[in-house]
C-alpha cells in the first residue's frame, strides 16, 4: 500500500445503492489527485458496483477485501 | 448522409426521457442518474408528460388555468411522495409498504433521492409542451431546474449521450 498518501476513510455502512458510490463521490471531491480513500460499505451490490464505478469514472480501484460482512475498498483518484 | 450527425460527438453521458409518474419508473431513472453523476458522467433527465409531475412541489395542489387542466393535477398530485405504483397500488397501500421497506433498508426513497440528483449536479429539464399543455408555471416546479425545452433539444441531448434511455 502506498503509504505516501493520506487515508481518509468514508464510511457507508449501512446505506444502499446509491448511497455509498455518491458517499465516495464527494469525498474524492475534496481529495487530490493520487489520492487514496477508503471506502466501507455493507450494501453487497457494493461488490460489483465499486469496480464499475471506477472503470466508467477513471479511478482506481487498488484493492478490495471483506471483513464480517463489510466491504473494504481503497480507491485512488485519478490525476 | 449517414444517421449519424454531423458535429455531434458522444459524450460520457446520460441522457433519461422521464416519460412516467409512476414510482417505480421515477426511482431507478433517479437512481441512474445519481450513480451517473457519481461516475463522473453527466446526466441529463427530460422530464415529459406524467413525468413532469415529479417535479411539482410536494405542497403543491392544485395547477393549472382551466378546469381540464386543474381536474387533471387534482387526479394526479405531484412530487415523488405522491406517486403511485404501477402494479400493486392497492390505493396507495403498495407505495406505503415500498417506502417502508426503503426505509427499513436504507434505500433512499425518491423525495431523498430527487435532492440527492440535484446536489450532485444532475440536469434536471423540464419539458416546455408538457408544461403549456397541463398549464404548469415555474412557480409550480421545484427550485433549481434548468431551463424548459422542447423535443429537438431534448433529441441533441440523446444524441450526445452515449447511454440514452426512455423511461
Amino acid at each position: 500500500m502506498d503509504t505516501d498518501t493520506s487515508t481518509r476513510t468514508v464510511d457507508a455502512r449501512n446505506q444502499s445503492c446509491p448511497g455509498p458510490l455518491v458517499a465516495l463521490h464527494k469525498a474524492l471531491r475534496e481529495a487530490a489527485a493520487g489520492d487514496v480513500l477508503e471506502l466501507l460499505a455493507t450494501d453487497p451490490g457494493s461488490k460489483s458496483d465499486v469496480p464499475s464505478w471506477a472503470e466508467i469514472s477513471g479511478n482506481e480501484l487498488i484493492e478490495t477485501s471483506v471483513d464480517a460482512g463489510v466491504f473494504r475498498y481503497l480507491v485512488r483518484k485519478k490525476g | 448522409m449517414g444517421a449519424e450527425s454531423p458535429g455531434v460527438v458522444k459524450e460520457n453521458k446520460l441522457t433519461i426521457i422521464a416519460c412516467s409518474g409512476d414510482l417505480d419508473r421515477i426511482w431507478p431513472t433517479l437512481i441512474l442518474s445519481t450513480t451517473a453523476a457519481a461516475s463522473g458522467m453527466e446526466a441529463s433527465v427530460f422530464f415529459t408528460f406524467w413525468g413532469l409531475f415529479a417535479l411539482v412541489k410536494p405542497g403543491t395542489r392544485i395547477t393549472g388555468d382551466n378546469w381540464m387542466q386543474k381536474m387533471l393535477s387534482v387526479m394526479n398530485p405531484g412530487s415523488p411522495a405522491k406517486a403511485k405504483l404501477s402494479k400493486l397500488n392497492f390505493a396507495g397501500a403498495g407505495p406505503f409498504m415500498m417506502r417502508k421497506l426503503a426505509e427499513d433498508y436504507k434505500t433512499p426513497d425518491p423525495s431523498a433521492l430527487l435532492e440527492m440528483a440535484q446536489d450532485m449536479g444532475v440536469r434536471l429539464i423540464p419539458c416546455q409542451m408538457t408544461m403549456d399543455l397541463l398549464g404548469l408555471q415555474k412557480d409550480d416546479l421545484i427550485d433549481g431546474l434548468e431551463e424548459p425545452i422542447g423535443a429537438a433539444t431534448a433529441l441533441l441531448e440523446m444524441n450526445k449521450a452515449s447511454v440514452s434511455l426512455f423511461i
